[in-house]
């Protein structure tokens, strides 16, 4: 569904991503690990279009979307999360939801009919299906920091991806938290079909939950294989694994 | 949407103002008239500032390019006079769309400047085309259609005609497009990132607001039968970027009340002393320490049990 061939990306002097490779298949949970700096944000910023790539191709369903702008690549059908909470902090959670889905409708640009009646179901649905309908009318910025991060899915629900890329989706929360926002993800990638590409830090949690790692170090690709595969792998201990210990 | 509770108070002080002239001294209908021009003035920038998160710093320009229009086609050329005043609010919109074509490209502070760079052009032909605009002096006793002849009648006119865009405005802000438009101001990057082309709404609320500020250009040349160069100058923008933030610019209806403190302050306190901006500094410096949100957005707070809601829905 998604590949990446020799991305390349520098900001002045340092190489950030420096010939990276990662092939997503359809309905598969992807995970990309990599110590700090490895360059994993860099590159999902490449794919969704927040950033330009200086060489190399980012394939989607057989069109090249390396040069398209960030809108366009969503409107294709991917969908992200991002590292900090990133929502829109004094709209209401219901509003923050419903500006996807009205975007995903093409009803942006609407000028006189009310929104308040717009996208109220599908709206709803997100919100009741991620566990946020009880807040649906505080503002989102006085949200606590786990429930921003779950509201930053709810958003990328809101455009109905067929990818759904997740940068660090339990960063900074608590064991329990991480342990309900790992089963949300894993039941909404049951439910909706979705295929997922995330990175993560928590090597449990990565184990456990995907079905095909991609390791980076330094900006390069060192391999992509099962979690087994990448378990074992010699390159792999000596450069991450072992780096931890 | 307008529920039947919020439409009584508006409709009220309608009809006040419907029934107010001629029961009130002549000075006061003409104050209450450049209050309610200045008010729509006020209303197009907030769109933008408020909204949309946007720096536009030099929005008088575009009222004056309203006001410039009609005073040109009705005084220079043959054409009937009410094209006058439909030109007014499109040929500012046209402006509005060149420079804010412009201006989206860039970000910010930079997207001020630019706009000020590019508004003060328009401003220096104003004060300088002598054969054209009339210069420094500008343009005065400019015909109107009869039905305008007298104060009074220019004052309904006015009313009637900002009554309907304030009505225009809220549906706006209330649309789907004015959603997204605070969406994009709260979070532009996110916004690109759930499908939204952020540059083309920008593009979209400044033509709507400079359409706006030239329909209020367009009201002035009715009040006043004169324009000059004052009208595009950079002070201008600024006071009614102070009034969008003195009435308290998250909320819709902030900005009226901010003009028509400044109209008031300039009026009353400017009888006094020509020092009336000291007044206003200090009023200014107060509020941004006491009532950040404005004045509305501080009264709105009071009213409301929900604070929350305010911020946004106002």
């Amino acid at each position: 569904m998604l590949h990446a061939e020799g991305v390349y990306k520098s900001f002045a002097d340092f190489m950030a991503v420096n010939g990276a490779h990662l092939a997503v298949g359809k309905g598969e949970l992807v995970a990309v690990i990599g110590p700090n700096g490895a360059g994993k944000t860099t590159l999902f910023n490449l794919i969704t279009g927040q950033l330009r790539s200086d060489k190399g191709q980012i394939v989607f369903k057989e069109e090249d979307i390396s040069n398209l702008p960030a809108y366009q690549i969503c409107r294709r059908g991917i969908a992200r999360s991002f590292q900090v909470a990133n929502v829109f902090p004094r709209l209401t959670v219901f509003r923050n939801v419903q500006v996807s889905v009205l975007s995903q409708q093409r009803k942006s640009m609407r000028l006189f009919r009310p929104a308040q009646k717009m996208a109220v179901e599908e709206t709803g649905r997100i919100l009741a299906s991620v566990g946020l309908s009880d807040k649906a009318w505080h503002t989102a910025g006085s949200l606590s920091h786990g429930d921003q991060r779950i509201l930053e899915i709810a958003i990328a629900l809101g455009n109905e991806p067929e990818l759904l890329i997740l940068d660090e989706p339990t960063a900074g929360m608590s064991p329990e938290e991480t342990a309900s926002t790992m089963k949300l993800i894993r039941g909404l990638a049951d439910s909706r079909g979705l295929t997922i590409l995330f990175c993560e830090h928590d090597m449990d949690v990565v184990f456990n939950v995907a079905q095909s790692i991609m390791v980076m170090h330094q900006g390069v690709t060192i391999m992509q294989g099962e979690p087994d595969e990448v378990r074992n792998n010699e390159q792999v201990q000596e450069a991450y694994l072992g780096a931890v210990d | 949407m307008l529920t039947q509770k919020s439409v009584w108070p508006y409709t009220f002080i309608f009809i006040v103002l419907l029934v107010l002239p001629p029961i009130m001294p002549r000075f006061y209908t003409y104050i209450l008239a450049v209050v309610f021009v200045t008010s729509l003035l006020a209303m197009s920038l907030n769109m933008v500032v408020g909204h949309g998160g946007l720096f536009q710093f030099h929005h008088a320009v575009f009222y004056g390019v309203g006001a410039y229009t009609a005073a040109l086609v009705i005084t220079k050329t043959s054409l009937p006079m009410w094209t006058g005043f439909v030109s007014g609010p499109v040929i500012a919109a046209i402006v509005g769309l060149l420079i804010g074509w412009f201006c989206v490209r860039l970000t910010r502070l930079y997207f001020g400047m630019l706009q000020i760079s590019l508004g003060s052009l328009i401003w220096a032909i104003a004060f300088r085309w002598y054969s054209l605009t009339g210069g420094d002096d500008g343009i005065h006793g400019i015909p109107m259609p009869s039905f305008l002849s007298s104060l009074t009648s220019s004052y309904y006119f006015i009313l009637i005609v900002v009554g309907l865009c304030l009505i225009v405005l809220y549906l706006i802000l209330k649309s789907p497009f004015g959603t997204t438009l605070r969406a994009i101001r709260d979070n532009p990057e996110r916004c690109e990132a759930v499908g939204i082309n952020v540059r083309r709404h920008q593009l979209v609320a400044i033509v709507i607001a400079t359409f706006f500020a030239g329909v209020a250009g367009v009201l002035f040349v009715t009040l006043e039968r004169s324009v000059f160069p004052d009208l595009l100058f950079w002070v201008l923008s600024l006071e009614i970027f102070i009034m969008c933030l003195l009435g308290g610019w998250f909320t819709f209806a902030g900005p009226i009340l901010g003009a028509g403190i400044m109209v008031s302050l300039r009026t009353f306190v400017g009888i006094y002393t020509e020092y009336w901006t000291l007044i206003l500094g200090v009023i200014l410096i107060l509020l941004i320490f006491f009532l950040p949100e404005g004045v509305m957005g501080y009264i709105l707070e009071k009213v409301k049990p929900r604070a929350t809601a305010t911020v946004e829905e106002g």
